[in-house]
């Protein structure tokens, strides 16, 4: 089953494409990225997404539902965790996630309140659940807002850049729990600046830039793709002309041979002994969404 | 239904909780009119034979009361949601815009309803007011506030700024009150500002409720009647229509 599909999404604002004809697809259970510099139009294709702007063109859904036709239901689908940090000074932590849930139609009952705390736990908030959103610190603000978005129990959660601005300790909790609750089945979209995070986490990823989708493949195939298995060697001395053809770069001090695998290492390694290379450093690079990343933008 | 609740027990308890200034504040206001008022014009001629000068401003205070607070309630309510970008909490949720509608109207009812009874039960200390109907008085006060509610829901969806609200206040709303027939009768008024007067809704809001007290009136209760509810359901169907757009809100 599709939980997320956009087809062709046109946005206009003014003579700027913002969305200049988005097609993505995002499975249930999916922990999908997308990625891409700032002003990509990431956020204004979850906006649209959300039923907080509408496209030119184009259509969305979320778990089957459209979002303008079936709004009801897709909302309901639906957890978005806003990039802004936004809150209402007139009440607690408690209150808010109290609020939140009965707008989606939640009555306040005992496994409500259950629930409420549960999240808050899990977020580490439990402490602050009756401080006045105003007393809140900006990651703990945040972090009532991903709390908020889950009150509901929507089966797909959208986290636009959760993390900017939570500390190192606080992220990895964040993504513990959202991990938890991918493999309990939710669908998780994530926009994020911090690749390695995508890398680590994300299953499938799509790259946006000037409002088009420019890469989507799963995380495996793109670092194939794009990015490579690299030994890395500083050596006393030149290096002989048989290992200088297979050599695939020299940044610096370093010659770089691409490997595929393990396998490779220890052939390469005794190539060097016969040839009597004085090995100072060495290491060996795994491929990294960073440089995919830098590749596919540059394209 | 039960996200309409909530919304409508978030938007009283968001008066209520800073009630000092939205409740306790207005009354003062009116209660500081009545004193200067009354004691200026004491012993004018009364609007109505046998209603005394400050008989005839109490209801009148209240009415205005009334209607200021309920434009206040919606209006400041919907751009501090809008300029704090909290109204996101509100668009993400599965709401209609009847939802948003009464939620907010609703809201604005009550509180209008609080502090026009604040200063109706302060008149009741400095002047004897008869109730010559109360059902009158109940609807006036209804469709005053539910009217002035959708107004400010009108301006707080129109305003980007506070500055652009405060006009509409400034420009729209003050003149109307005051030109009402609060502080007079409008009998007392040149026949071409009383001619105006006809065209101002407001003055029919004040001459109903003053009915319902009086049992005498400067037009016919019923005529008041009909223009109030015209007016107000044309200004429900403007707010109604420009939620159902997102206008403002969902771009
Ligand atoms: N309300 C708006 N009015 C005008 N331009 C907008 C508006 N919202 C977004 N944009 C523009 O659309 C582009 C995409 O923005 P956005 O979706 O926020 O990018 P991202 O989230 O990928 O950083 C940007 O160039 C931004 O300036
Ligand atoms: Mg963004």
């Amino acid at each position: 089953m599709v939980a997320i599909e956009t087809r062709d999404v046109r946005k206009r604002y003014g003579t700027l494409d913002a969305l200049a004809g988005v097609s993505l697809d995002v499975r249930e259970g999916e922990f999908f990225a997308l990625l891409g510099p700032n002003g990509a139009g990431k956020t204004t294709l979850i906006s649209t997404l959300a039923g907080l702007t509408s496209a030119d063109s184009g259509g969305l859904s979320v778990m089957g539902f459209d979002v303008v036709k079936d709004y009801r239901q897709a909302r309901r689908s639906l957890g978005i965790v806003p990039q802004e940090i936004v809150f209402d000074p007139f009440f607690s932590v408690r209150e808010t996630l109290r609020f939140q849930a009965g707008y989606f139609g939640i009555s306040r009952s005992a496994a409500l309140d259950a629930w409420i705390d549960e999240l808050l736990d899990n977020l580490s908030l439990l402490d602050k659940a009756d401080k006045n959103m105003r007393q809140l610190s900006g990651g703990m603000k945040r972090r009532v807002l991903v709390a908020q978005a889950l009150v509901h129990r929507p089966p797909v959660i959208v986290l636009d850049e959760p993390t900017a601005g939570v500390d190192v300790e606080l992220r990895q909790t964040l993504w513990a729990f959202i991990r938890r609750l991918n493999q309990a089945g939710h669908t998780i979209l994530l926009t994020t600046h911090y690749l390695e995070e995508a890398q680590q986490l994300c299953s499938r990823i799509a790259m946006m830039k000037r409002g088009a989708i420019v890469a989507m493949d799963t995380t495996d195939h793109l670092l194939n793709a794009f990015s490579e298995r690299v030994l890395r060697v500083i050596i006393s001395g030149e290096l002989p002309p048989p290992l200088v053809a297979q050599r695939t770069k020299q940044s610096g001090a370093w010659h770089c041979f691409s490997i595929n695998d393990y396998a490779e290492v220890e052939p390469l390694l005794a190539q060097m002994r016969m040839q009597r290379v004085a090995i100072q450093k060495m290491e060996v690079t795994e491929p990294d969404l960073e440089e995919v990343f830098l590749k596919v933008m540059s394209r | 239904m039960i996200g309409f609740q909530t919304l409508l027990l978030k938007e009283i308890l968001r008066f209520w909780k800073v009630g000092f200034q939205t409740v306790a504040a207005p009354v003062l206001t009116a209660i500081l009119y009545l004193l200067i008022f009354s004691h200026v014009m004491s012993g004018t001629n009364a609007a109505f034979p046998g209603v005394s000068y400050e008989q005839f401003l109490i209801p009148g205070l209240a009415m205005m009361s009334m209607l200021q607070n309920a434009f206040a309630n919606t209006s400041s309510s919907l751009i501090q949601s809008k300029i704090t970008g909290n109204i996101l909490f509100i668009l993400l949720p599965p709401l209609s815009h009847w939802n948003f509608y009464f939620a907010y109207v609703l809201a604005a009812i009550v509180r209008a309803l609080v502090v026009g009874a604040g200063v109706f039960l302060v008149g009741l200390v400095m002047a004897h007011i008869p109730v010559h109907n109360g059902a009158w008085i109940l609807i006036f006060a209804l469709l005053g506030s539910a009217m002035l509610g959708a107004m400010g829901m009108i301006a707080g969806l129109w305003a980007d700024k506070f500055d652009q609200l405060a006009a509409f206040q400034n420009f729209i709303i003050m003149p109307l009150t005051f030109l009402s027939g609060v502080f007079y009768s409008i009998h007392s008024l040149p026949s071409s500002w009383q001619l105006l007067s006809h065209f101002n809704p407001f003055f029919y809001l004040i001459d109903g409720f003053r009915f319902g007290f009086f049992g005498k009136s400067d037009v016919s209760v019923w005529l008041s009647f009909g223009v109030t509810t015209f007016a107000f359901l044309c200004l429900s169907a403007v707010t109604l229509a420009l939620l159902k757009s997102g206008y403002k809100l969902r771009q």
